[in-house]
């Protein structure tokens, strides 16, 4: 009893519990994943699942599409949140706190609330569902992801060094091509992040845009993983992604810091 | 060493510290510290950064346990006893003011532990507040403090608990000069006011000089001496302590007999007495104790020309250059400008004589082979012995036989320099090598404290000599 | 000159960008006022919709589900910021070598996507032959917020002056007291944004809440409008619903910023008041 106490004195030891919990729920969790792909029905070891994958084009164009519609989407949040990040973030154009509010706002109204929303509007209308709708909807969904760490990223820059710059005899132009761009790019990669993994394991969003007709890669993923007999070919297509997520991350360095949106 | 002073009656010890060692991990922070503090006294310990002197204060509090040795309070030992159950409180050196508090209850909190009654806690917490001069300030949050006022919540919350010994931590290293003076002189005050035990570490020599009736001078883990102030500034016992203390010209000398010391190639009179004929001495002189006039080659001892002339406020402070290329430095309220020639005279009374404490060093080594010693954890190479192999040696190599490389790749063992004393025509230095001894060196070459360098060793300049 | 014309296409920008996102939240706002069974076509204005959230037949669905998101979020927001908190000490106080490993692991759930979480626990629960509902979506929820809370908790341990704790012991506290009365309300701070986080992240989550819910007909909120919209056209009472959590969100944000605003102003006045006094 007297170890136990003393043990558990020592403050470092209370991180032993939250170990434990991360072994059983975190770790042992994905390693499952890996088991079930590498297993067949019966539990014998196979890598059929991922013969299936690269045979069977369903799930691989499926992959494929999805790939690409998430970097699409990605450019596409880039391509209108950048500027809206360097217009809220400069104060020659912006003084508002209220407005940075009003975009940061959407992203902690629940997505599918969201993404109804925008159902209304292509149901309102007129517009058909599809692809298009698609692509708007995952826009439209995740570019608040792409300008609050911009956003943020900007504000940090050190007020001195625009000063400096300026000093030097730099033109606004040439400030914000060679300061405040580099600088910028930090953000800029931290909402690749946030916008990318999502999109590319999203399937909620594709089923109601485009009325179960387009399916991404996710959706596919749960309709295999949730029936028993096909639960490790969907495990193995899990894997896959999981693989495209870690290599993803590993390139960018995945920066967890930005990912609590929370007070401007 | 071990060290005890003063021939006094023994008064009441309020601490005892007795050889006390401590080690974090490999690299050894005290050294068989040996120390008594009075009660009621005012006990500075002094030293370098990386001295040991705020472990040790450390461990007094309680933070830290001793590897070795024991801590006495009144004569009992209080290594086991957690610092909440100490009679004695901090003062730290960054404040450490409670941020969520405000003034009142960060001064409140330790007799609120003690669940004092409300009106006798109201009353001390307002009478320390007063004594440090923050009255008014009761609801204050403590972030919106200026770091003297900060500093003077934090001692009045030490105080207020009534400890029997205040340890200070180089409370007033983080405050601009005048304010630093200006609260010596009110810690001052509060020690007579108080009377409890204050002890007090610091690396700043005058603060020490001011506030103490005794100095603890440390260095590398290892008390170097102790005394009054003016026992310290007068009589320092070596090297170190003799250039960390005020400013001196310390140089090589040669007790030829009682009264009679040998330097610069000169006889001059001395007081001191107590060493052996022909002993080698190290000399101090005191920039201030010097005498410098024009040249006049009937008075003089002896003579040089100015090379430098800086005002200080108070006075001068000259560089002289002797014929025999020894470079003295002297404060006198006159100047004399650069390239003047300068005659020097100093007092018998004001040279003072140190033991060395070392004439050479001496190195644990063990032989390899007839040629090859392993000493400080490499190879060296040393003429032929017909010592045995695996035999037990010490290898003795004159201060000036070490040479240091710029680059520890280029020398057989590495080192790291951490004091440097000049020695009038040339620098002795002491090298902190990795595997624990030190090194000491003579040298031209003028190094930087904690430069690392490579250490070769001539083979004809090592003496062996067979250990026991 | 330039500038303002600049600025006039800048405003523009974010008023066009603004009004995209919130033309689809207005129009369902406006026709959460109206009974309507197709959007656009407005039949007089009507509370019944938001009525009916709460009495009527579609009201038993919505409201379990409403009632089953709030307690489980309530219910893994306190497991989550008691474990985080306590966790985030005791890595703070681990050597660097251990706190890196665990802090690497800490950071695995908030980068895995949603949809990996939920299928790698429903394969855990699957495996451990563990039947699904209540339990199982609390466990998976306090799994992904806990380590929100450490990470929000975290920097205030690092950015705490070091002395304070040994200080307290100095003063005649217990590690114990010295843990209550000094390193607790400094990080506070954390420990309350850990668990509004907790909280909102849990409401908000969808995947996680898919996969390990079960067949024991438990829905929360978001898995319940998934299927409700699946089935093709949107229930009227969604967009009353809809509206709704969109104004308590509105309300919350409002709420937190004017309260951190008037915080910082009040700093400000201090800091003022000081240079003056000195």
């Amino acid at each position: 009893m007297n170890k136990f106490v003393r043990y558990f004195s020592k403050r470092s030891s209370w991180s032993l519990p939250y170990f434990i919990f991360l072994l059983l729920f975190v770790v042992l969790p994905l390693l499952l994943i890996v088991f079930y792909a590498f297993r067949d029905n019966q539990g014998h070891f196979t890598v059929d699942n991922f013969v299936k994958f690269v045979q069977q084009k369903e799930a691989l164009n499926t992959f494929i599409y999805s790939v690409g519609i998430a970097i699409v989407t990605t450019l596409l949040c880039i391509l209108f949140g950048y500027p809206a990040a360097y217009i809220l973030s400069n104060s020659d154009f912006n003084k508002s706190k209220t407005t940075v509010m009003l975009f940061i706002l959407p992203m902690w109204v629940n997505f599918l609330i969201r993404t109804l929303a925008t159902v209304t509007l292509f149901d309102i209308t007129g517009l058909p569902l599809g692809q298009g709708a698609l692509m708007f909807g995952l826009t439209y969904d995740f570019l608040p992801f792409m300008i609050y760490p911009i956003y943020n990223t900007m504000m940090k820059i050190d007020k001195s060094l625009i000063e400096a710059a300026q000093d030097l005899g730099a033109s606004r132009a040439k400030v914000f091509t060679k300061v405040i761009f580099p600088l910028s790019l930090p953000g800029v990669l931290s909402g690749v992040l946030m916008v990318f993994l999502p999109t590319i394991s999203t399937f909620a969003i594709s089923e109601l845009l485009t009325m179960n007709d387009i399916q991404l890669f996710g959706s596919v993923i749960q309709t295999y993983i949730m029936q028993s007999d096909t639960m490790n070919y969907g495990a193995a297509l899990s894997l896959i992604m999981l693989l495209i997520i870690g290599i993803t991350s590993l390139f960018t360095g995945g920066d967890a810091e930005n990912e609590s949106p929370g007070l401007i | 060493m071990a060290l005890a002073e003063n021939k006094k009656e023994p008064e009441a010890h309020i601490i005892d510290v007795r050889h006390v060692s401590k080690w974090f991990g490999e690299k050894q922070v005290l050294n068989d510290v040996n120390l008594y503090v009075r009660k009621g006294e005012f006990v500075t310990i002094l030293g370098p950064s990386g001295c040991g002197k705020t472990t040790l204060l450390r461990i007094l509090a309680g933070f830290h346990m001793a590897t070795d040795g024991e801590i006495l309070l009144e004569g009992k030992d209080i290594a086991q006893t957690p610092p909440y159950k100490r009679p004695m409180n901090t003062v730290f050196q960054r404040y450490a003011l409670f941020p969520h508090l405000n003034v009142y209850d960060n001064v409140a909190f330790g007799l609120k532990l003690r669940k004092m009654d409300s009106k006798e806690m109201d009353a001390a917490v307002r009478k320390a507040l007063k004594m440090v001069g923050m009255t008014d300030y009761e609801e204050r949050d403590v972030n919106s403090l200026s770091g003297g006022q900060q500093q003077r919540v934090a001692i009045a919350r030490a105080i207020v608990n009534k400890p029997q010994v205040l340890l200070l931590d180089e409370p007033l290293a983080a405050l601009d000069l005048k304010m630093r003076k200006d609260m010596q002189l009110e810690l001052k005050d509060m020690h007579k006011t108080l009377g409890i035990t204050f002890i007090y570490v610091t690396h700043d020599q005058e603060e020490a000089l001011t506030l103490s009736d005794t100095i603890v001078v440390m260095n590398e883990g290892v008390i170097q001496q102790i005394g009054t102030p003016t026992d310290i500034y007068n009589e320092p016992k070596n090297c170190f302590v003799a250039d960390f203390i005020g400013e001196s010209n310390i140089l090589e000398g040669t007790m030829l007999k009682d009264c009679l010391v040998r330097f610069m190639d000169k006889e001059f009179n001395c007081v001191d007495t107590g060493f052996d004929d022909d002993e080698p001495v190290d000399v101090v002189l005191r920039p201030e104790d010097i005498y410098i006039m024009q040249r006049n080659e009937q008075a003089e001892q002896f003579h040089g020309i100015v090379q430098s002339c800086i005002f200080k406020g108070v006075h001068y402070e000259m560089i002289v250059l002797t014929p025999d290329g020894y470079e003295i430095m002297i404060q006198d309220y006159n100047s004399f400008e650069p390239g003047t020639d300068v005659s020097l005279i100093v007092k018998p009374a004001d040279i003072h004589v140190m033991k060395k404490e070392r004439l050479c060093n001496t190195i644990e080594a063990t032989v390899v082979d007839s040629e090859h010693i392993e000493m400080l954890g490499e190879k060296f190479q040393i003429l032929p012995t017909d010592i045995e192999a695996g035999t037990e040696v010490v290898a003795e190599v004159g201060f000036d036989k070490i040479d240091l490389m710029d680059y520890q790749e280029d020398g057989t063992a590495d080192g790291e320099v951490r004091l440097i004393i000049y020695k009038g025509n040339h620098y002795h230095l002491t090298i902190a090598t990795d595997e624990g001894p030190y090194l000491y060196v003579d040298t031209n070459d003028v190094w930087d404290d904690g430069d690392l360098v490579g250490i070769n060793i001539k083979p004809e300049d090592i003496k062996l000599k067979v250990k026991g | 000159m330039k500038v303002k014309f600049d600025r006039i296409i800048a405003k523009g920008y974010l008023w066009l960008l603004l009004l995209v996102l919130y033309t689809p939240i207005i129009i369902i706002a406006i026709f959460s006022f109206t009974e309507t069974k197709v959007l656009g076509n407005w039949t007089g204005f009507s509370l019944n919709l938001y009525k009916n959230i709460f009495v009527g037949d579609a009201s038993g669905s919505m409201l379990s589900a409403i009632k089953n998101t709030l307690i489980i979020a309530i219910i893994a927001a306190i497991v989550s910021t008691v474990l985080g908190s306590f966790s985030a000490i005791g890595i703070y106080n681990l050597k660097n070598r251990h706190r890196k490993a665990i802090t690497f692991l800490n950071s695995i759930p908030m980068i895995n996507p949603d949809i990996i979480t939920g299928i790698s626990l429903f394969l855990l629960f699957v495996w451990l032959g563990v039947s699904q509902g209540y339990t199982t979506v609390i466990l998976a929820h306090i799994s992904f917020c806990t380590p929100y809370v450490v990470l929000s908790v975290m920097p205030r341990l690092t950015g705490m002056n070091q002395n304070i704790y040994e200080a307290a012991l100095d003063l005649g506290a217990t590690p114990f007291q010295a843990l209550t009365k000094v390193i607790i309300p400094e990080i506070k701070p954390g420990i309350v944004s850990g668990f509004i986080l907790s909280f909102t992240l849990s409401i908000d989550d969808f995947a996680v809440s898919l996969f390990t819910k079960g067949n024991i007909g438990l829905e929360t909120l978001s898995t319940y409008i998934y299927s409700d919209a699946r089935k093709g056209g949107l229930t009227p009472e969604l967009r009353a619903l809809s509206t709704l959590v969109f104004v308590v969100v509105l309300a919350l944000l409002l709420v937190i910023n004017l309260r951190a605003e008037r915080q910082a102003k009040r700093e400000q006045e201090r800091a003022a008041v000081l240079k003056i006094k000195k």
